[in-house]
């Protein structure tokens, strides 16, 4: 079961009067990494929880190609401060799983393969709140992954992380894009963006003032704030 | 001799010579008030949590509620119980009137709210900190309800300790609902107080001394069971 493409329609999101998304109009295809930049309060997370079907829409819809509770299922979002669960770092893995009726072996089998993979095999049962943040970060995206979404949101998921722990998640972030997961990642970092995106979309003031191809938009990007932006100017 | 050196030295011989007396109303205080927790918790710690965790139309009035019960006097919730059970009341058939039962009943009512707002407020920021995650996930009600509960659980255990502590301690209520009838409802505070009355002050030390003991044996007791000092904080 596919459930792509997402279609947003003329989606909008009011808080108190005030428009913090919108309206857009995007269509999220099979394949790839699509990369999200802008500013800091463009509406980049509100975006990504208005795919991810978790931010109520004031106006517009988000329609998937399959009813919402299927693709529901089959989605996973790693928040830009990852939530640890006040439990070990195997039961926070784990949890998923046990939440959708996972077979306790088939529970095991998945742990120990995640844990390996982010290098905590030795720390399954260290509580996860006392993990570093890079550990955090590793755990929250093997927390998504685990489940085998088809769709993997993330919201900075490298932000405040030095080289070793990005260029790690980056892997992780590569082998599941070949694993044909979905990827849709917000970031500030542009080398980041340019090292893994398929394509990128620009969000300025609530809005995607650019959607584009990996090369046309890091090389020749129309929108002229984009341009600014990506020279490393100051843009609001 | 002074009283409070009597009240030690004829608690010791209480509880060295196993009063058989001091045994049945320690043994009554126990039961009478690990039942009334038990009972209280079911109700409250789900009622905390959907509380925090459920938006629903008069969710603030019930919150508003809770603390505001948490506050009554307990003579007062022994009074009005006392008239729902009294013969002629509308529990009256049951015949619970002075009985333990009765005493349950007084205290469930008395730390149920207690429980429910302390759960509450400990839910309400553990969802707070898992609210996207439990969403996302696309977790059920219940599981969310068993998912904080079972990660609040340390703080639930506060909770419930509290509510012991208050149960354990309380006089009032089960005074008036019980009777303090000998061998049937006498438990270790309405013993001290029938003690007191009668001026035999060594005796209610002592018996306060017992119960003193017995909160503290039962705190100890269930913080080793959980392990809370152990594993320490998340
Ligand atoms: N629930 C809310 N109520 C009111 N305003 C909100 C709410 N959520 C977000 N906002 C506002 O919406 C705007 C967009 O926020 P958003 O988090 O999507 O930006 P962002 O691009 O992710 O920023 P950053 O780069 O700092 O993470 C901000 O001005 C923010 O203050
Ligand atoms: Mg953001």
């Amino acid at each position: 079961m596919n459930i792509l493409p997402l279609r947003l329609t003329a989606a909008e999101v009011r808080r108190r009067g005030k428009r913090l998304l919108g309206p857009v109009d995007l269509t999220l295809g099979t394949g790839g990494v699509t990369v999200i930049v802008g500013p800091n309060g463009s509406g980049k997370t509100t975006l990504l929880r208005v795919m991810h079907g978790v931010e109520r829409l004031s106006s517009g819809s988000a329609n998937w190609a399959v009813p919402d509770r299927d693709a529901q299922a089959r989605q996973a979002f790693v928040f830009q401060s990852p939530i640890m669960l006040r439990r070990s770092v195997a039961a926070n893995l784990r949890y998923p799983l046990a939440l959708h009726g996972v077979a306790r072996a088939d529970q095991d089998v998945a742990v120990t393969e995640w844990a390996a993979k982010i290098g905590l095999s030795d720390a399954l049962t260290t509580p996860a709140p006392r993990l570093s943040g890079g550990e955090r970060q590793k755990l929250a995206l093997a927390r998504a992954l685990i489940g085998k979404p088809q769709v993997l949101f993330l919201d900075e998921p490298c932000a405040s992380l030095d080289g070793a722990a990005t260029l790690a998640i980056e892997g992780l972030l590569r082998d599941a894009r070949d694993a044909g997961v979905r990827i849709v990642m917000a970031t500030h970092d542009m080398g980041q963006a340019r090292r893994l995106a398929d394509d990128a979309l620009f969000v300025l003031g609530g809005t995607i003032a650019e959607a584009a191809s990996r090369d046309r938009f890091f090389d020749r990007p129309q929108h002229p704030a984009l341009a600014s932006f990506l020279n490393g100017d100051i843009v609001t | 001799m002074n009283t409070i050196t009597e009240g030690l030295l004829s608690a010791a011989k209480l509880v060295v010579t196993l009063d058989p007396d001091l045994v049945e109303i320690s043994l009554r205080s126990l039961r009478v008030t690990l039942t009334a927790l038990v009972v209280a918790s079911i109700i409250a710690i789900p009622l905390g949590t959907v509380l925090a965790i459920q938006r629903f139309r008069y969710r603030r009035t019930v919150i508003a509620l809770l603390n505001a019960f948490m506050g009554l006097p307990p003579v007062v919730v022994g009074l009005v119980i006392y008239v729902l059970l009294s013969r002629a009341g509308p529990l009256g058939v049951l015949g619970l009137l002075f009985t333990p039962t009765a005493m349950v009943i007084a205290q469930v009512v008395i730390i149920t709210p207690l429980i429910a707002s302390v759960t509450h407020q400990a839910m309400r920021d553990l969802w707070a900190d898992y609210h996207d995650l439990l969403i996302s996930l696309n977790a059920t009600k219940r599981q969310r309800i068993m998912t904080l509960i079972y990660d609040g659980r340390r703080t639930l255990l506060t909770a419930v300790l509290a509510g012991f502590g208050r149960a354990i301690g309380e006089v009032g209520a089960i005074m008036i609902v019980g009777g303090n009838i000998e061998h049937a409802t006498r438990v270790l505070t309405t013993a001290i107080a029938l003690e007191t009355g009668k001026g035999d002050f060594a005796l209610a030390l002592g018996l306060g001394f017992v119960l003193i003991g017995m909160a503290i044996a039962v705190n100890l007791a269930i913080h080793a069971l959980s392990g809370t000092e152990r594993e320490g904080r998340w």
